[in-house]
């Protein structure tokens, strides 16, 4: 059992000032009701339901969010946003979470949503669009679920739904240019 | 010659702490006519008071200035404090240094202070020129209108027949009693809603001095306190109700029946009707909408498709003729001395919610609704059954805050009753059924009022109700279940019920109609609708406009031992008008110089108060003459005289010009 | 019939595992006289994984495809939800200025004029055009599933109502089929996850297709790849308790379409599906 100590108010409000510049919401304006977590559809899958995710961020709980699941499977399907009753976009909260913890390189509780969403990106990075055989062999192979999925894919083959090669479209370079500046317009806010 | 006094107030930190008093002090002893020059602490305390007194007999002062609060605050307080040293009150000019100043440049006190000097510099120059105004004493109507029978404005009614004034009670339903009437017990004592309402109901019927109108409704209102026109909409019941005895032999055998609105849809009603068996008059009125006989007569006129029946069996069945297919909405026009507005309210419409069924599901039914299936006189007799298939429910789901605290859809507020009416609902429901287990969905449980927490634990204790914090976010079907789900927000689990009824305590709305009244009334309402009081704390019966009181929901929402307490005091409030002889006006008014008069008459288009009239003068030309009694002095006929004939007491041009002038200078 | 064109932009899952959406979503419009040009270079919109990355990557992206889309200047089309829903909230962004330059700045290319975007579920809503109905759908009980992006957010798509959407309902019963009434038409299927966490995908999924099967549903209409996806390829996967099977076909909308103007079940790749809806349309003799 924890105690959660809060003993010094301005580093257990630095997170919540943090998501609240990232995301743009409101974090006190949360009165706990539940709702967000009472329709979502992952929350039996999360370590902290949307509603435990907002109050450890109003309390400052750094460390149990940074290292819960929650955001990982979030399905971002907006109904915790659609239906707050303070109008705060929880599914943004998770967004930002989402983003801090990419960014700071932190480890996911559970690999598989991080991996694939790095290759998945990788794959419109080098393609411009999503090749979808790769980015299922990629993800078997650096999630060491080697044997995922494998099931479907002779009667995706034998369906023509699946090409085995990538088609790469067309000007694809300039595609990756756009990562790359991404990348560069965010570095310089941060240090900006 | 002008003896100007200017009395600068600290009024504590709330002005000195921005504006430099000794500043302003000095630059006010070197304006034209200031013979004398004081700053006070707190310029309205009875220190302050004498201080102003003495001041004005020992320097001969004609005027006074004082820079402080705004005029809103204290101006009677001053004019009396000038007054009582002999003076007319209406020489005395006030600086708002506070409110428009000190207030609002708190970040910049040099330039504030600069302003505080400019506005004392205005206030001198327009106090020059003041000149002495004399109040009227006009007659007014001892004779106050309630407008709305719910418990608030009943208890209204009673107080103010009983101090022996004249009082008209106005409802637009059929019958008085309102929401209370179809409550079936009350909190926190459970006793029976109709018995202890309808008593005060039976009273105002056959009090001496109450005139009820039920059926009717306030179209227009027009003069000012003590001397109010109403214009009030008699609607047609098409039954004569001095004919009618109340037997009950038209609406026993009528043979059309439609939902019935008391019962908010779970049962029926006929179309000649009284609203329930308590209702006060006790005699039916006709629904001309869904009458047999009056669709029969609009097939009559323009013969579109089958005939229909033409029934008119209450007609036949009634043993005293009472029932008048001639009979004719009417005006009538009365005068009334004092206005209580307590119109009350409707509950919020859940089909708003789409994720709790937006109304289609049967089984999801509102707090009041519950009311009406528990109610020994309500649709089901007292039998508490789900109304898709009239099966007794075992596992009742409550949910709370619908429609109230939240921002999505537009009530920010807390309805304040709906905890209390759970927790009686779980109560009332194990009378009912020992075997029904209640939850209770809540974010907060709001028990503040005498007896209520304990009440809230009898739910809990001995009703067994289980008390989950979080709400809910969508109920969905699933067979003749509706399941529930919800957030365990203490357990910190996601949880489902599977209920077989749900119950939404649905929040508090200001009646229909309320926007349009308070229009007419020329009263203020907030962004919810509800009626605005002259100060929330100190003024809680009040309104800004003189004459117009208010009690009950209408204001915001309240249980029914607060209505009561509003009621009342609304009736004080209205009996210490009416039980003066004369009013005092405002001698603040717009004058008319009929030399300069053109007779253009844009003053009486613009006038929001209807105080201008046509005369002509000796030499034929038609002037427009200001009605003083009806004049507010708000100034939109001066603003609008093209050849400036029209002036406005206290705030003349020439007093308006050497402000502006001597803020030139 | 009236001459429509749109700019088309199909999205990376009708090119390949959805190919049945793109292949019937080109049969019926042109069979409704609508000419659809697929756009040149047409870039993956980022689905989930860019904006849970990053907000400029979630909006530069998309806006990508829409520097294309300008060309033309015609309004665009667009079948899958999630492309949908990532454009008009690029659209949405787009209108504050401080986003609007670091989108340039990212394309190192100016956004001109907005583009119209619409779903297709509003174009083929047998409303903004009529659908000339050949052969009705009769005695088809169909389950209307909107999934998740298509209605929300409302400020961001303004397409149907949240909580109860009807338009796809009401396009399904002018076919002249019955669509059901049921509370799970926007209830999420398990989104992007059925490769990282088909777990999620198998209990959510699994828990919107007995619900309409058990309120009779004959088959579930979809306007989305990924819902399809979940529902469909998963399918043989989930079991209820006693071990049966669902055995609930999943078909897109415009697929129901094509079979209401008289169009094959070939030609409109239902064989494509993992569960085959054969069987059961010939049964109610509608294939």
């Amino acid at each position: 059992m924890t105690v959660d100590m809060i003993t010094n108010p301005t580093t257990s409000n630095q997170l919540r000032k943090l998501i609240e510049a990232r995301s743009g919401q409101k974090m006190l304006a949360c009165y706990q009701c539940g709702k967000c977590t009472a329709g979502c559809r992952a929350a039996y899958a999360m370590d902290l339901a949307p509603r435990q995710i907002m109050r450890s961020i109003q309390i400052g709980l750094e460390d149990e969010v940074l290292t819960c699941n929650s955001y990982w499977v979030c399905l971002q399907c907006q109904v915790c946003s659609a239906r707050c009753p303070r109008e705060i976009d929880i599914a943004k909260v998770m967004e930002s979470l989402r983003q801090l913890a990419i960014a700071e390189k932190s480890k996911p509780p559970e690999k598989e949503v991080a991996v694939f969403n790095r290759i998945f990106l990788k794959m419109i990075k080098r393609y411009g669009r999503v090749y979808e055989a790769g980015l299922a062999a990629f993800y078997n192979l650096f999630s060491k679920h080697f044997f995922a999925n494998l099931s479907l894919v002779p009667s995706m083959l034998f369906k023509r739904k699946l090409s085995i090669l990538p088609v790469k479209v067309k000007g694809a370079k300039k595609i990756a240019r756009i990562f790359d500046r991404v990348k560069e317009i965010e570095n310089e806010k941060v240090s900006g | 010659m002008s003896r100007i006094g200017v009395f600068v107030c600290h009024c504590g930190r709330n002005i000195a702490g921005t504006v430099d008093i000794s500043t302003v002090v000095e630059a006010a002893k070197k304006l034209p006519n200031v013979v004398y020059v004081e700053d006070n602490k707190y310029t309205c305390s009875e220190v302050g008071q004498d201080v102003i007194k003495k001041t004005i007999e020992e320097n001969q002062l004609n005027r006074v200035v004082i820079g402080a609060c705004s005029p809103r605050m204290h101006e009677n307080t001053f004019r009396k404090a000038v007054a009582s040293a002999g003076l007319n009150p209406y020489l005395l000019e006030i600086a708002n240094i506070r409110e428009h100043c000190s207030w609002v440049h708190s970040d910049d006190k040099e330039k504030a202070t600069a302003k505080a000097i400019d506005l004392v510099k205005m206030a001198v120059a327009k106090v020059a020129r003041h000149q002495e105004l004399f109040p009227k004493q006009v007659g007014l109507t001892k004779r106050a209108l309630v407008i709305g029978g719910g418990i608030s404005g009943i208890q209204a009614a009673l107080d103010i027949a009983d101090a022996g004034h004249e009082v008209f009670l106005v409802e637009r339903e059929p019958t008085i009693g309102g929401r209370m009437a179809q409550l079936d017990k009350t909190f926190p004592t459970l006793d029976c809603s109709a018995c202890i309402l309808t008593p005060k109901m039976v009273d105002v019927a056959q009090h001496p001095n109450i005139t009820l109108l039920t059926y009717a409704q306030v179209l227009k209102v027009s003069g000012f306190k003590g001397n109010f026109e109403v214009e009030i909409l008699q609607k047609t019941r098409l039954v004569d109700h001095d004919k009618c005895t109340g037997c009950g032999s038209c609406w026993q055998k009528c043979p059309q029946k439609v939902a019935s609105e008391f019962d908010f849809g779970l049962g029926n009603r006929k179309t000649i009707y009284i609203p329930f068996p308590q209702a006060i008059p006790n005699k039916p009125v006709i629904d001309t909408s869904n009458c047999r006989y009056i669709k029969y007569q609009g097939w009559e006129k323009d013969s579109k498709g089958k005939k229909p029946p033409e029934c008119r069996i209450c007609e036949k069945v009634c043993p005293t003729d009472a029932v008048d297919w001639g009979q004719k909405d009417e005006i009538i026009n009365e005068k009334f001395g004092a206005i209580v507005v307590a119109t009350g309210f409707k509950t919020f419409d859940h089909t708003t919610y789409g994720e709790y069924g937006g109304g289609r599901y049967p089984d999801v039914i509102t707090g009041l609704q519950l009311e009406r299936l528990m109610s020994a006189s309500g649709p089901t007799e007292g039998e508490v059954i789900r109304p898709s298939d009239g099966t007794h429910p075992k596992t009742v789901v409550f949910i709370s805050c619908v429609g109230s605290r939240d921002d999505h859809i537009g009530r920010s507020y807390c309805s304040k009753v709906c905890c209390m009416y759970m927790a009686k609902h779980t109560i009332m429901l194990k009378e009912h059924d020992p075997d029904i287990q209640s939850y209770v969905f809540y974010i907060d449980n709001r028990t503040g009022g005498k007896g209520y927490e304990e009440f809230s634990r009898r739910a809990q204790e001995e009703a067994g109700a289980l008390y989950l914090r979080g709400r809910i976010s969508k109920i969905y079907r699933d067979g003749p279940k509706m399941m529930v789900c919800g957030d365990d927000a203490l357990m910190g689990r996601p949880v489902q019920i599977a209920a077989d009824l749900v119950v939404l305590a649905t929040g508090m709305d200001p009646s229909d109609g309320v926007v349009e009244l308070a229009q007419t009334l020329n009263i203020s309402y907030d962004t919810n609708r509800f009626l605005i009081e002259a100060h929330p704390k100190l003024r809680p019966v009040e309104t800004q406009t003189s004459g117009i009181f208010l009690a009950g929901v209408a204001v915001g929402p309240r249980d029914i031992p607060d209505c009561v307490a509003h009621g009342s005091a609304a009736a004080v409030k209205v009996v210490g008008l009416l039980s003066q002889d004369t009013l005092t006006t405002d001698p603040m008014t717009s004058i008319v110089d009929p030399a300069k008069c053109v007779g253009c008459f844009m003053c009486e288009d613009v006038c929001p108060f209807s105080a201008i009239y046509r005369e002509t003068t000796r030499d034929g030309r038609p002037v427009a003459i200001i009605n003083e009694t009806l004049c507010t002095g708000c100034g939109l006929c001066v603003a609008s005289c093209r050849p400036g004939a029209i002036d406005l007491h206290g705030y003349t041009n020439q007093q308006l010009l050497a402000e502006v002038v001597s803020l030139c200078r | 019939m009236a001459e429509l064109v749109y700019s088309y932009y199909p999205g990376c899952a009708l090119h390949s595992s959805s190919k049945e959406y793109d292949i019937s979503t080109r049969l019926v419009c042109e069979a409704l006289g609508i000419e659809l040009r697929e756009l040149e270079g047409w870039i993956c919109c980022g689905a989930s994984s860019a904006h849970t990355t990053s907000d400029l990557l979630g909006l530069a992206l998309p806006a990508q495809t829409l520097k294309i889309a300008e060309e033309s200047d015609l309004p665009l089309v667009v079948p899958c939800a999630m492309c949908f829903s990532r454009l008009k909230f690029t659209i949405a962004g787009l209108k504050d200025n401080a986003t609007r330059n670091d989108i340039n700045k990212a394309l190192d290319e100016e956004l001109g004029q907005e583009i119209e975007v619409e779903s297709l579920l509003k174009v083929l809503d047998g409303k903004t055009i009529s659908i000339p109905v050949t052969k009705p759908l009769t005695g088809l009980k169909v389950a209307c599933y909107y999934g998740c992006l298509l209605v929300r957010p409302l400020e961001v798509t303004s397409l149907d109502d949240i909580e109860n959407p009807t338009m796809m309902d009401g396009l399904v019963q002018n076919l002249g089929a019955e669509s059901i009434d049921w509370d799970f038409k926007t209830e999420c299927c398990g989104a992007g996850l059925p490769i990282a966490r088909p777990d999620m995908v198998l209990d959510l999924s699994y828990q919107i297709l007995s619900q309409a099967k058990s309120l009779g549903a004959d088959c579930v209409a979809v306007a989305c790849p990924m819902c399809h996806s979940n529902l469909d390829m998963q399918q043989k996967k989930m079991k209820s308790e006693d071990g049966q099977r669902l055995n609930l076909p999943i078909l897109y909308f415009t697929q129901l379409i094509g079979l209401a103007l008289g169009l094959s079940a070939k030609e409109l790749a239902l064989r494509k599906h993992f569960i085959n809806p054969l069987p059961m349309l010939r049964d109610k003799g509608l294939a």
